[in-house]
């Protein structure tokens, strides 16, 4: 009898089963990149699948415009490395009305730049499928979805109307126009990511480790000034402080920890004593109980 | 997930700590039972207790109980899981919620379902990958309805560890009277549902009694806490013991050196060497190589996503399964097995649906409703359809043979769901439970004097003109005007109308929805056959749902199936009335009458659409014959 697979084999043996399903299924599907660990961990599992082919589909990054600059440099090389297909989307009505989080706040742009321009992307390419990073244990209503969501033709997600979910076998099939989100990661949680891409030593942006970095302290969170747009307000001074990211998205909606994790095993480790969820450092969520439910339902992934 | 400060020194030594997160075993478990009897708060309570809840959480948390709770000052666990914004305002659960946390012991992800029998699906959802089932019984109200309908389904999809969580027992006093009492009455009626273990535990969710740590209020109970037994219960899957077996998910081809059968080995272990055999054409090969971006393995198991070489070029395709020569699946095209049904709309016998399992699919009716099974008294009864939530042990057929075990040994090569064809919905989920043997014993009797020249013999293409549209709308008075027409013509024709093919034929059947699909079914085969003796039919019937003309539509090769949508208005066929059929239907003489409380679904893309409103007969059949004329049919 060999020994029983590990915990991170059987979490890597689902989500690749997952991943696998959808490109045997589905006409058209894409991978959601958002340059992330999770969408890291993601991307690797993609590439694990496929072995010794590649992914038979390609990335999509819906750029909002206000990405770290260091994360926009860690796309570009990750696909050109991987030699697979990156599609860019930007919301250009967006751009040409000037939305961003310092002007309309975090709820306009991000409903602007990376909800509807995520429905756009989908709607231009016409994909049935599109794979997503998030974790179950994120968040409540994440908590709530199937591994592969239903979405209507207007990219609506209901949540009180989910198709049943039994055993692996998965209901693949949308009219058109329909379309499926799909979570190979669903039942992952933080921890596991971590100790995932220090096992595989899967490439990650290096914001997520500790350096100093320009910050300034503003409503309660560190945020870090990545370019010139950042204006600062009346007594906020730009600090150098030893800092590192949980998550990644806009930079002026991400909240940075003081931290001095400089490796992996750093980060680890900082996780075991962490007192708070990783998604505090994102202002999204804070902007009202249930936002995140809302934002799904609208098209949000 | 976290097991934060009980393990900082642990963490010190930071690669012994995962290498010993890695060792530990995972348990999947399902909190069930009725509505308020505590299973969310019973989550957020092992959450809180065993430290899984996150500073900003928990402060959110205060903040929520405050406005949402029902808990007074204290904290509303149930808000940690019941994430969705319509159960926090309802205070119910409505969909199933995985949580996941762990213990210096074990790893543990569980999924909080809905109490409500009309979210039954959503409990099925979490129970078909769980290990064990905590079934909650309120202390004070003791085993009711949904603690059997629970426990049933439970049992069913191979839950074979089941905890009685006796909650609320505070309000009962902590009295071990109630607790004995309850306890013994479950024992009694889980009898016969094949749990390995029946654990019943005296608990308070929201003060934490016996949750992780046992209860002084509870001298009287001597088990173990939840959390003791969740820790300590055996998981071992027997999966690898068991005959080996690979679903074939994706043919990876990514270049022409290259052809490997990638998918998840359901059981048993394959080692490079092994001779397998294909499911369903029984071809046989060798294992060549077992493919991993790690490097190629020498043997793979139960659970592992693998990518498998044969040594000989075999036809193997998404569906079918490399499988152990020595102990191979079934495969056949008609079965028994149990449904439990998930949608509003009936399960009808004769009606067809797409059948799923984990990679294979093909279109299936059910042939036979034997039994439907009371949830309450597990009593068989006679039934002709299953709605929402029941359950029934059936006859399925399938369209083409697929290969299957029986679901009580093994899981993963033994289920399906089924889908509707035109919403696309998981309306059920299927349990195989043995073949029937019919299928293989009779074979289609080949002969030399064939469809096509028969149909050569009469000059003239057969086809079916089906005529649909309500009861009233012309669809007989078209159709005879026609067969005279075409008649004349030197055609061979013959009318299958609704009301004559009820006099003989289908006597036996009445106007309920399943009688409605048998009857099309009947006269959909009878129909075909027809056909083959190179007849144009005419068939005029209301068939009033798409489902079935779709299964009629497929019945027959393409082109052969002509829909004729006789369109008239409700209020003109009312209005018209000529069988007085309409007058005694609205006066609710006449039940499941097409139009007044029976639907019509009209179809989407008929070849002949007839729209009768201000033409005559003669006009419309004038229409029909041009088309036949322009297809080269007669």
């Amino acid at each position: 009898m060999s020994t029983p697979m590990s915990h991170l084999k059987r979490l890597e043996a689902e989500s690749i089963h997952i991943i696998r399903e959808v490109a045997a299924t589905m006409a058209k599907p894409v991978m959601l990149y958002s340059i992330g660990k999770d969408s890291a961990v993601m991307l690797h599992l993609a590439m694990k699948a496929f072995h010794p082919g590649t992914p038979p589909f390609p990335l999509l990054h819906v750029d909002t415009t206000w990405k770290f600059r260091e994360m926009i440099a860690f796309r570009d090389e990750t696909a050109r490395g991987l030699g697979l297909d990156l599609i860019v989307h930007i919301n250009e009505d967006g751009v040409r009305e000037g939305i961003g989080p310092f002007s309309h706040g975090s709820n306009v742009h991000t409903h602007v730049m990376k909800t509807v321009g995520l429905r756009q992307a989908l709607d231009h390419y016409g994909f049935d499928a599109a794979f997503g990073g998030a974790r179950r244990d994120e968040e409540k209503s994440r908590a709530k979805e199937r591994i592969f969501s239903f979405r209507d033709g207007q990219h609506g997600w209901d949540p009180k109307n989910q198709r049943p979910e039994m055993w692996k076998i998965y209901n693949t099939r949308v009219a058109p126009g329909e379309s499926i989100r799909v979570f190979p990661l669903s039942n992952w949680t933080e921890l596991d990511i971590w100790q995932y891409i220090l096992l595989e030593n899967i490439p990650i942006v290096p914001l997520y480790f500790a350096k100093t970095r320009p910050v300034v302290e503003r409503d309660g969170m560190l945020i870090m000034v990545d370019d010139d747009r950042m204006k600062l307000r009346d007594g906020e001074t730009i600090q150098q402080r030893k800092v590192r990211f949980r998550t990644l998205g806009c930079y002026p909606l991400t909240g940075a920890i003081d931290s001095d994790a400089e490796t992996l095993e750093d980060i680890v480790e900082e996780m075991l004593i962490a007192r708070t969820s990783e998604r505090q450092g994102r202002l999204i969520d804070r902007d009202e109980a249930g936002s995140m439910e809302k934002k799904k339902r609208e098209g949000y992934f | 997930m976290h097991d934060t400060v009980a393990n900082t020194q642990t963490a010190r030594d930071l690669h012994g700590y995962i290498a010993e997160q890695e060792r530990k075993s995972l348990l999947r478990f399902l909190t069930c039972g009725s509505v308020d009897d505590g299973k969310s708060t019973l989550i957020g309570r092992l959450l809180y207790d065993t430290k899984l809840i996150f500073e900003d959480q928990l402060a959110a948390l205060e903040k929520d109980s405050r406005k949402h709770g029902t808990t007074g000052d204290d904290i509303d666990f149930a808000l940690l899981v019941d994430g969705l914004e319509a159960e926090r305002e309802q205070g119910i659960t409505i969909d199933v919620a995985y949580r996941f946390f762990a213990t210096p012991k074990r790893k543990f992800i569980v999924a909080d379902t809905p109490g409500h029998e009309q979210y039954t699906r959503n409990m099925a959802t979490g129970a078909s990958t769980a290990d064990l089932a905590i079934v909650l019984v309120d202390a004070r109200a003791g085993i009711i309805r949904q603690t059997r309908r629970h426990s049933f389904i439970a049992s069913l999809l191979g839950i074979r560890h089941v905890v009685v969580a006796i909650n609320k027992i505070d309000l009962v006093g902590y009295d071990r009277a109630v607790f004995d009492t309850i306890a013994a009455e479950y024992r009694a009626f889980a009898r016969d549902l094949g749990f390995e273990t029946i654990t019943p535990i005296p608990m308070s969710a929201r003060y934490g009694d016996n949750v992780t740590t046992a209860s002084a209020n509870t001298g009287w109970y001597e088990g173990p806490t939840l959390l003791e037994h969740l820790e300590s219960i055996p998981v071992d899957r027997i999966d690898t013991d068991k005959p080996f077996r690979l679903p074939v998910q994706f043919v990876n081809r990514p270049n022409l050196d290259f052809r490997g059968f990638s998918g998840t080995i359901a059981s048993g272990t394959v080692s490079a060497g092994d001779a397998v055999v294909v499911a369903k054409s029984g071809k046989a090969s060798t294992v060549a190589r077992i493919v991993t971006a790690d490097g190629d393995l020498q043997t793979a198991e139960a659970g592992q996503a693998v990518t498998l070489v044969l040594a000989d070029e075999v036809e193997v395709s998404r569906g079918n399964m490399l499988v152990s020569p020595s102990a191979r699946p079934e495969v056949a095209d008609q079965f028994t097995a149990d449904i439990i049904w998930f949608d509003e709309q009936p399960m009808l016998p004769g009606r067809t649906y797409l059948l799923r399992t984990e990679t294979d699919q093909a279109p299936a009716s059910i042939t036979e409703l034997k039994h439907r099974i009371d949830v309450n008294s597990f009593a068989h009864e006679a039934a002709k359809s299953l709605d929402l939530n029941e359950i029934g042990s059936c006859n399925i057929s399938v369209q083409q043979p697929i290969a299957f075990d029986n679901y009580v040994d093994n899981r993963a090569t033994g289920a399906f769901i089924l889908i509707d064809r035109m919403t696309n919905r998981t309306v059920g989920a299927g349990l195989i439970r043995h073949p029937l043997r019919r299928a293989s014993n009779i074979h289609w009797q080949a002969l030399d004097v064939d469809k096509a020249v028969r149909a050569q013999m009469k000059h003239q293409k057969p086809v079916v003109l089906w005529f649909t549209g309500l009861s009233g709308s012309g669809k007989s008075t078209i159709a005879n005007l026609l067969e005279k027409r075409l008649h004349n013509d030197g055609r061979h024709t013959y009318i299958l109308d609704g009301d004559n093919v009820r006099h003989g034929l289908n006597r036996d059947l009445g106007f309920t929805e399943e009688d409605r699909v048998e009857n099309i079914r009947r006269v959909a085969e009878t129909a075909k056959l027809m056909v083959d003796a190179g007849l144009i039919v005419i068939v005029s019937f209301i068939s009033p749902f798409q489902a079935e003309r779709r299964m009629a539509r497929e019945l027959l090769a393409e082109g052969e199936f002509v829909e004729v949508f006789v369109d008239t208005p409700f209020e003109e066929c009312a209005r018209r009335d000529p069988k007085g059929l309409y007058a005694k239907a609205l006066r609710g003489e006449i039940k499941n009458f097409t139009g007044v409380d029976s639907p019509y679904q009209p179809p989407e893309n008929p070849e002949i659409h007839l729209d009768t409103v201000g033409r005559a007969p003669e006009d419309l059949v004038e229409a029909v014959a041009t088309w036949l004329r322009q297809k080269g049919i007669a």
